[in-house]
């Protein structure tokens, strides 16, 4: 339904604010255009309060843009005309998982959960109950399909989080920050089920994060600031960009600082390393000196 | 500590009283209180005693948990059996002491809702609250009062709550376990000290658990929103109830406790209380 020369999320000047106090508001984006691709695998960077929770929040119509058109899969989601049935199959196309794995799951039990969506879209019970064993089979969960959440580690949650939007069969995934609460294990096995998720079944990925190497992982990474887009490009190209990264507080990779650092030493190493492999290579000149 | 509190009463097995319809199972509790309450004379009451019996047997609990869950009431049954003694008027007193006049109706009178009440907190607990998990129970009860959705009661909004809360129990217990560890932690003590002294210590665990309680409901409702929730409008279920044999069969066998009470107050009137 879509070709490849459309983009399937456009954003056109959009802009928003919060209303802090009476009369006093707060911007959260600024002008803001945007394009992204069907099965895309988009990093969005930034500090706490920069806008990319906004910039989500705005995608599935939780929010409304002050002004500025958001264009999804050719409808134009700003326009007057949004019937509430619009608004549903917005949601339904753009999933999104958020932070607290605990706060976003309503049932006792995990399959119930993972149900609650279709449920709510009206899909007869034979096939919700196909898709539910689908989801739990993609994110590895089919063994705790009976158990209750609070028996469930972090990433075991928000794995059952993201089958409860998977089961929607969503274009789009949008991961609201879904790893800052997790250990390090947690955020492994999700950030896996993302990248698979985006690789083996074509689901468009819009990661929110401020981990770094997190965000190495994707096909492109946007950094927001002060409510506007401050970077864009591959990793390759946005983390080559030490010093402009620096100037806004924003970190890079480590392996990547390390090239930097010995780079501005004067040390005779090249490229980007972007992963700790290529950093090794990128110092191997050293060794032999 | 705080996580050995447990949810209702519910105790997994798989009896059949367990693998009943939790639709069914309302109705019988009801049949069964029904029954209980037409019992008029020894025989009838005699036979609630034993189908209760027959009811404990067959949802393989154990006496003991059963006989545990009405330590709570012992009071309750101890002042209604004496306020039966004492208020109950007849016609030849057992006894006078004072003002007091025990009558032997107000010692059976006694003695029957004695028996009442532990039969209809036995009975209602193995046929309902230790067989049936909570969440079943709602779910039941959602569909048991569906047709009330005509008259514009709030039956989805109730079941929803009830889940939802069923859900965030677990949740805020262990926050309430962090945040006292927290307050302790930084010298705060729960544990000695007047009552008042007490209750005041709890002050800032209650406030800070409130804050994360209103913050948690507010992201429920937005993750709610993005999982397309409005209500009860176009809503399916994944599990469909649909009665088996066991449910018909449950059902029939509390036809025949109704029949046989009813048939024994008729036919054995001689022993009427």
């Amino acid at each position: 339904m879509n070709d490849n020369t459309t983009p399937y999320i456009s954003l056109r000047n959009v802009s928003f604010s919060y209303e802090i106090e009476d009369g006093v508001r707060l911007s959260a984006l600024k002008n803001v255009s945007l394009d992204i691709n069907k099965g895309d695998f988009v990093a969005v960077l930034g500090h706490n309060g920069s806008g990319k929770s906004t910039l989500a929040k705005l995608l599935n119509m939780i929010l409304a843009p002050d002004s500025g058109t958001i264009i999804i899969d050719g409808k134009d989601i700003t326009s007057k005309d949004m019937t509430e049935d619009d608004v549903f199959d917005i949601r339904r196309h753009v999933g999104m998982v958020f932070q607290n794995p605990d706060n976003q799951l309503v049932a006792t039990i995990v399959e119930e959960d993972i149900a609650f969506g279709c449920e709510n879209l009206g899909i007869p019970p034979k096939e919700i109950r196909k898709r539910v064993d689908d989801a739990l089979e993609t994110v590895g969960m089919t063994e705790f399909a009976r158990h209750e959440p609070h028996q469930l580690s972090g990433g075991q949650k928000q794995r059952v989080a993201i089958a409860g939007i998977i089961a929607m069969l969503p274009d789009t995934i949008i991961f609201d920050e879904s790893t800052a609460m997790l250990d390090p294990a947690g955020r492994d096995e999700v950030m896996r089920t993302i990248s698979s998720l985006n690789h083996d079944y074509g689901i468009t990925v819009l990661h929110i994060t401020h981990n770094m190497s997190e965000a190495i992982e994707a096909d492109r990474v946007i950094v927001i600031n002060d409510g506007e887009v401050y970077m864009d490009g591959t990793p390759a190209e946005v983390f080559s960009q030490v010093e402009k990264l620096k100037s806004v507080g924003l970190d890079v990779p480590q392996v990547t600082d390390l090239i930097w650092r010995l780079k501005k030493l004067g040390c005779p190493v090249s490229g980007d390393a972007l992963s700790p492999e290529a950093a090794a290579e990128a110092m191997l000149p050293l060794l032999k000196v | 500590m705080l996580k050995e509190i447990t949810l209702g009463q519910f105790f997994p097995g798989d009896s059949p009283l367990h693998k009943t319809d939790p639709r069914a199972k309302i109705i019988l509790t009801l049949l069964y209180i029904i029954g209980i309450f037409t019992a008029k004379n020894v025989f009838a009451f005699l036979f609630v005693v034993l189908f209760t019996l027959f009811l404990i047997v067959l949802c393989k609990i154990p006496l003991r948990i059963i006989l545990k869950g009405m330590k709570p009431v012992i009071y309750v049954v101890a002042f209604t059996a004496v306020i039966n003694i004492f208020w109950t008027k007849g016609e030849t007193p057992l006894f006078e002491f004072g003002i007091i006049r025990v009558y032997p109706e107000g010692l059976k009178f006694a003695g029957l809702m004695i028996i009442r009440i532990i039969a209809l907190l036995a009975g209602t607990g193995v046929v309902l609250t230790y067989t049936t998990s909570p969440i079943a129970l709602t779910d039941g009860l959602e569909r048991l009062l569906g047709p009330l959705k005509k008259l514009r009661m709030p039956v989805h909004e109730f079941s929803m709550m009830m889940t939802i809360a069923l859900r965030f129990i677990p949740t805020l217990i262990e926050e309430t376990d962090k945040i006292m560890s927290a307050q302790k932690a930084r010298g705060a003590d729960f544990s000695q000290g007047s009552l008042v002294n007490r209750a005041k210590a709890l002050i800032p665990v209650m406030i800070p658990l409130f804050v994360s309680a209103f913050r948690r409901a507010d992201d429920l409702a937005v993750a709610m929103e993005c999982r397309c929730y409005r209500g009860d409008v176009g809503r399916t279920r994944m599990t469909e109830l649909h009665m088996k044999p066991l449910d018909w069969l449950m059902v029939l066998i509390f036809m025949i406790f109704i029949a046989g009470i009813i048939l024994l107050n008729i036919f054995a009137p001689g022993f009427s209380i």
